[in-house]
């Protein structure tokens, strides 16, 4: 147990101090989850944005204003002069000019956004229908309530966060367990702490450990980030199942790095043993984009790839707000895979150059 | 006094080399054991069987009443050892480094800390490892082995990399662990350092022990005849020859070197002619045992 406990403690520290190593296994992934994040946000519901010439304001459009929740849907953009006010739409300042004489609302747009007139013309339509019912007296044959339903296709964020996290946890357990013993090994360590009585199973015991608070520190820093409101990912019901799942993910993941630790003679050749691994992991484990949204074929390679496993069990429950039990599969997977690489990296494993 | 190490016929080849070929060693406990030999000779390689990193081709090999392969981590608690080539973990400081090898052998801190004292680092506490002089890196490497008080030290060229004051004081270490009781086994280059130290050495070259014995005791084998060094200006030319028992005269720079294998009778007559100022009689070494049995030719 001391063994264990001074190997963690030594590897920690060293870790604490390697600049490169921190740059690559936290911040570097957290750079691809802002930039991403911020990316494909999304507009926030955009407002329609009508054009009025200053006093001559529709009378009709200004009592709609009046109206509560109007002002969420449309801003009035006010212009001196007539002229004015259709420059402000020819430069996209404004959605559509909207002038009324008499009884007659007229709107005019400019052919460049059809969909922003499109949304403009409905509004003012809306606007014109409510006043005409108002003014006929009779109340309304049709009423209209609202609900919004669970959305089924996934907002960016809902699996960018699963899904960079996944390769953050990849990439730090496969290149930091194989740095660790071929370091190590190269550097005489392994053969010096043999003459020590410390317990293989102290070393592997260490790493593991480091690996999962690293894993965790990840996580708390990914989801802290991500649930920021201008990233926006609420966190629902059972999201604290992504943590076990993370947890045996990371252990497959040092598995795979023991495994290339073991074989790989020196730092150079594992790095390049880890790269091969991890990126080809990341695109077809459907980490850069969702799994749902890739073609058939990619759907069924991805299963070859433990990293598939991780990203739909933290995709399950915190993108799809699935239950606790959704994740159950993944998770028995990947300790699965855990166990059958882990006592091959056992093996392979040599103290020796 | 019970046996540390037995090792018989113990034979290790690399390819074509026949790094370890045979050799036979038998140190006491509480003995201060030196193995020389010029480079290549197999020392590492015979101190890394005994140490249990290296599986001897063949060989019954007993360290401690143990069996040094498979690692026996009970063993490897009793022993400890400075590698030729050190290593230590990335980044840490000396007294990191120092602490996580005690706390494997669940020593306390405070101990780490007093044996960093005690091999002069302390001022060097905190420096990372990889800031270290190869000389201070050396003494720290000695110390993570001497942490847990081991009852049996395996050094190899410990003050290969150190100043002549950081070699004097390792001596005195030593000393002070072997005279507590503890076994040591070094290899070394210096020969001064095996004479000045060791209770018995083993010369090796090529795999094979060829010697195994005192310093004294190897030199006295030897049988070399003396040299009396005596300053060329008290004694001139011609006057050399009147010396008795003398067999041969050589000029040495300022000095002049007579062979003799009778210096009482050649030092008094040294002394009749006034030339004993100064003068230095030299005695065999371990050097020349060493030269003799390894060969003169300087083999790399
Ligand atoms: N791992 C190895 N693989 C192949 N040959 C080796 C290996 N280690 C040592 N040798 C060879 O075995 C022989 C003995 O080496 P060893 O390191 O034991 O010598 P040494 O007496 O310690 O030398 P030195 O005084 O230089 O430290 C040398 O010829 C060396 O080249
Ligand atoms: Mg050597």
């Amino acid at each position: 147990m001391s063994g264990l406990r001074s190997l963690l403690v030594a590897m920690w520290t060293g870790f604490r101090r390697d600049r490169s190593a921190l740059f690559f296994t936290v911040f570097f992934p957290l750079m691809f989850l802002v930039i991403f994040g911020a990316l494909f946000r999304g507009n926030p519901a955009a407002k329609v944005k009508l054009a009025v010439v200053g006093s001559d304001q529709p009378a009709l459009l200004e009592r709609a204003v009046t109206q509560p929740g109007f002002d969420q849907v449309v801003t009035i953009v006010r212009a001196d002069t007539l002229e004015s006010a259709r420059r402000r739409v020819a430069d996209g300042d404004a959605d559509a000019l909207v002038t009324q004489d008499g009884n007659r609302i007229a709107v005019e747009y400019s052919a460049a956004s059809q969909t922003t007139a499109g949304m403009a013309r409905g509004v003012v339509e809306q606007i014109v229908q409510a006043a005409n019912l108002a003014a006929s007296g009779a109340p309304p044959t049709y009423t209209v309530t609202e609900r919004q339903i669970e959305d089924a296709s996934l907002k960016p964020i809902q699996y960018l966060t699963p899904g960079l996290l996944g390769w953050a946890i990849a990439s730090s357990g496969i290149f930091g367990a194989s740095a660790t013993l071929v370091v190590w090994r190269t550097k005489g360590l392994l053969r010096r702490l043999r003459l020590s009585p410390v317990r293989l199973g102290d070393i592997f015991g260490a790493r593991i450990v480091l690996s999962l608070l690293i894993s965790l520190i990840q996580m708390a820093l990914f989801l802290t980030v991500a649930t920021i409101p201008f990233f926006g990912l609420k966190l629902v019901k059972s999201w604290w199942m992504a943590v076990p799942v993370m947890l045996a993910g990371t252990l497959a993941f040092l598995a795979i790095g023991a495994l290339i630790g073991g074989v790989a003679k020196t730092q150079e050749s594992a790095q390049a043993m880890a790269q091969l691994v991890v990126m080809p992991m990341a695109f077809l484990g459907g980490s850069f984009f969702p799994l749902d949204k890739s073609p058939s074929w990619m759907q069924v390679v991805s299963r070859a790839f433990p990293l598939r496993y991780l990203n739909e069990g933290m995709l399950d429950v915190l993108g799809r707000g699935k239950g606790p039990t959704a994740v159950v599969p993944d998770l028995l997977i990947l300790l699965a895979i855990s166990v059958v690489l882990g006592a091959l990296a056992l093996r392979v494993f040599r103290w020796e150059k | 006094m019970s046996t540390a190490i037995s090792a018989h016929d113990v034979a290790k080849r690399y390819g074509e080399v026949h790094a370890v070929d045979g050799a036979e060693i038998e140190v006491d406990g509480g003995e201060f054991f030196g193995v020389l030999g010029p480079n290549g000779a197999g020392k590492t390689t015979l101190l890394e069987i005994l140490e249990g990193i290296r599986q001897a081709d063949r060989g019954a090999i007993s360290v401690l009443g143990r069996s040094p392969w498979p690692r026996n981590p009970e063993l490897l608690r009793r022993v400890g050892v400075q590698l030729q080539a050190s290593a230590f973990f990335d980044r840490l400081t000396a007294r990191e480094q120092l602490r996580t090898f005690a706390e494997l052998y669940g020593v306390g801190r405070a101990r780490a800390d007093a044996q960093l004292e005690t091999v002069g680092l302390t001022d060097k506490a905190d420096t990372r490892v990889e800031q270290l002089s190869g000389g201070q890196a050396q003494r720290l490497s000695i110390a993570c082995a001497l942490v847990h008080d081991p009852e049996l030290v395996f050094l190899d060229e410990p003050t290969a990399a150190l100043d002549p004051q950081a070699r004097r004081n390792l001596w005195d270490l030593l000393r002070e662990i072997n005279t507590e009781g503890r076994t040591i086994v070094l290899t070394t280059h210096h020969m001064d350092e095996a004479e000045s130290l060791c209770d018995r050495v083993a010369v090796m070259d090529a795999g094979k022990i060829l010697t195994v014995g005192s310093p004294a005791a190897l030199i006295r084998q030897l049988d070399l005849p003396q040299q009396i060094i005596v300053d060329r200006r008290l004694l001139d030319g011609d006057a050399v020859v009147s010396v008795p028992g003398v067999d041969s005269v050589a000029a040495d720079g300022d000095s002049v070197v007579l062979t003799t294998r009778t210096p009482a009778q050649a030092i008094s007559a040294l002394a009749g002619l006034g030339a004993l100022d100064g003068v230095q009689i030299r005695n065999g070494t371990l050097e020349d045992v060493f030269l003799q049995l390894t060969g003169r030719e300087y083999r790399a």
